[in-house]
């Protein structure tokens, strides 16, 4: 049933031109870097004279790639999981699920498996570029990996707090702003509290627990973040809209 | 008692002192009734009295603050997902989702509903087929008229060939031809399966239910069977016109005949003990007296005014 929900998610966000477009711009953006990256690669390393300078390609190219993507999907993931909830309660189609014999959370989990696995076709296209320098060098696969497992929690964690977002109003442009904000917030709390690294206010940041990734380290510590970051938001999200069947 | 029998009283929808406050005023207070499997329930009631409310909470859309709904013996609150599978539900907003086609809808409608995946293809087609989609079935249904997308939400109230369908004025928004379609449509459900669903219009009730119900500031007012209605809206009255009335007390003297009213026009409003039916001998004896008889009615007060009556 959960499946079934995040099917018919997936099928409209490619019902509209939307999904397609930000697909394509996206794509277009990460391919971009990706050439910029490869062709400087040679540049900058043939300048670098000292071993200690000189950096592999996959960690050079991997490096732009993947911070261009986490930044863009900063944007990204508040204008697709703006719509989750919100439009259906604009044009009233919650009842629609509410009548059909699914429980809550089926609905909420439901809809963030089909926001992630539109996103995740975006990661996997990354790592699939990424792979393909393959062919003429010896790419650090351990590198990839970790940085393809990072931007994926930390897409799917963007997602949780959208749709948590997303069913707090009936206007998506809302839901969008007001996710964006708490997101940013999030990222850079981290620099408000740069000086002092053991606040518990700049631990929340979900860049701190991004960054590890971005240098090949999977700790288990930043994985347990993550989920728990979700978890939370999906059941303040499910607990959001249990009270619109309690209150009416 | 036979199986048979017992199948044919099973009861599907069980609402037991179903209440539901907004901010202190109860806005649907201590309804209860009972519906059996081949009837069809028409839900009556002004603007504003909790139809839409108690449809609401019947399909688990609203929990309820007292009271319990069970339907064909399971409970909405305990085991919403098995009570819910047997319902299907048109809201008065129909929730369409309109960026896809009419097929893709229904099929996902039937997937959530969980049709097995084997005969969704089927069900799809028969619920377009019966709901009169099928030659738009590849249409978008933005793009589908007012009274083509009410259809799409019957369609996706059916599809599951659930026991209990709800629909919440179903008929808005259609064409005379299409009311009719619609009107048929639920008399058929209403044979195997049990139907509730509300309404403005009044005839329609007559036509398409067997039984009735007039909520008022979210009162159960009037829960009976559709003769009992019309039994109540007869009331041992006739009416006749002649050319050469006679006078009060010659009317009077005919068998049965307990009061005698003239109203305009020359028409006369006969009341009659029920035991008595006078037609007959007013027929003859205004032949043998030459009263010139052209028109004898029974007088039905209008559906309005017993609705009116009982809503106030």
């Amino acid at each position: 049933m959960i499946l079934n929900i995040a099917r018919k998610e997936l099928k409209s966000l490619f019902a509209s031109p939307m999904g397609w477009v930000i697909l394509a711009l996206l794509q277009f953006a990460f391919g971009t870097y990706y050439l910029n990256g490869v062709n400087q690669y040679f540049d900058v390393m043939s300048g670098a004279i000292r071993p200690a300078e000189r950096t592999g390609v996959t960690q050079f190219v991997g490096q732009s790639v993947f911070g261009l993507a986490s930044f863009i999907m900063l944007f990204a993931v508040p204008l697709l999981s703006m719509r989750l909830i919100s439009e259906e309660r604009r044009s009233q189609t919650l009842p629609f699920l509410f009548s059909a014999p699914l429980s809550i959370s089926e609905i909420v989990v439901g809809k963030f498996l089909g926001l992630v696995s539109f996103l995740s076709i975006l990661v996997v296209l990354i790592a699939a570029m990424l792979s393909t320098l393959d062919i003429w060098s010896d790419v650090d696969f351990g590198y990839i990996f970790s940085n393809v497992m990072g931007l994926w929690l930390l897409v799917a964690s963007f997602s949780a707090l959208g749709l948590y977002f997303s069913s707090l109003t009936a206007q998506p442009v809302i839901a969008a702003i007001f996710s964006f904000i708490a997101l940013f917030a999030l990222l850079i709390l981290d620099r408000f509290f740069a000086g002092d690294p053991s606040s518990v206010l700049s631990y929340i940041s979900l860049m701190r627990h991004f960054q590890p990734f971005g240098s090949g380290l999977i700790d288990t510590a930043d994985i347990a973040y993550f989920v728990l970051f979700i978890t939370t938001f999906l059941t303040l999200t499910i607990r959001r809209l249990d009270a619109d069947r309690l209150r009416g | 008692m036979g199986v048979f029998e017992y199948v044919m009283t099973t009861i599907t929808v069980e609402a037991n002192n179903l209440t539901r406050i907004y901010g202190g005023r109860e806005a649907v207070s201590d309804v209860s009734f009972e519906l059996k499997k081949g009837e069809v329930l028409g839900f009556l009631g002004p603007n504003g009295a909790g139809k839409s409310t108690t449809m609401k909470m019947l399909t688990g859309n609203l929990a309820p603050s007292k009271g319990s709904v069970k339907i064909c013996g399971i409970d909405m609150i305990e085991t919403p997902r098995e009570a819910k599978a047997l319902i299907g539900y048109l809201p008065e907003m129909r929730p369409l989702y309109k960026e896809f086609t009419v097929e893709e809808f229904l099929t996902i409608a039937a997937r959530l509903h969980r049709v097995s995946p084997k005969s969704i293809g089927k069900a799809v087609k028969n619920a377009m087929e019966r709901c009169g989609l099928s030659h738009m079935s590849k249409r978008l249904i933005e793009n589908l008229s007012n009274g083509y997308q009410q259809r799409v939400g019957i369609a996706q109230a059916i599809i599951h060939s659930p026991m209990v369908v709800i629909l919440d004025e179903p008929t808005v928004g259609l064409d005379p031809a299409q009311i009719i379609d619609i009107r048929d449509l639920i008399k058929e459900i209403g044979m195997d399966h049990s139907v509730i669903f509300s309404t403005h219009i009044l005839p329609e009730v007559e036509m398409v239910c067997n039984h009735v119900q007039i909520i008022s500031q979210g009162k159960l007012v009037y829960n009976s069977s559709i003769e009992d209605l019309k039994h109540y809206r007869q009331g041992n009255k006739l009416i006749v016109g002649m050319l050469r009335p006679p006078s009060k007390d010659e009317l009077l003297k005919v068998d049965g005949i307990t009061d005698v009213e003239m109203i305009q026009n020359g028409l006369i409003r006969l009341k009659y003990t029920p035991e008595k039916m006078p037609s007959e001998d007013i027929v003859r004896i205004s032949v043998e007296k030459g009263w010139g008889l052209y028109q004898i009615n029974p007088d039905q007060t209008s559906l309005e005014d017993v609705f009116v009556q009982l809503t106030q």
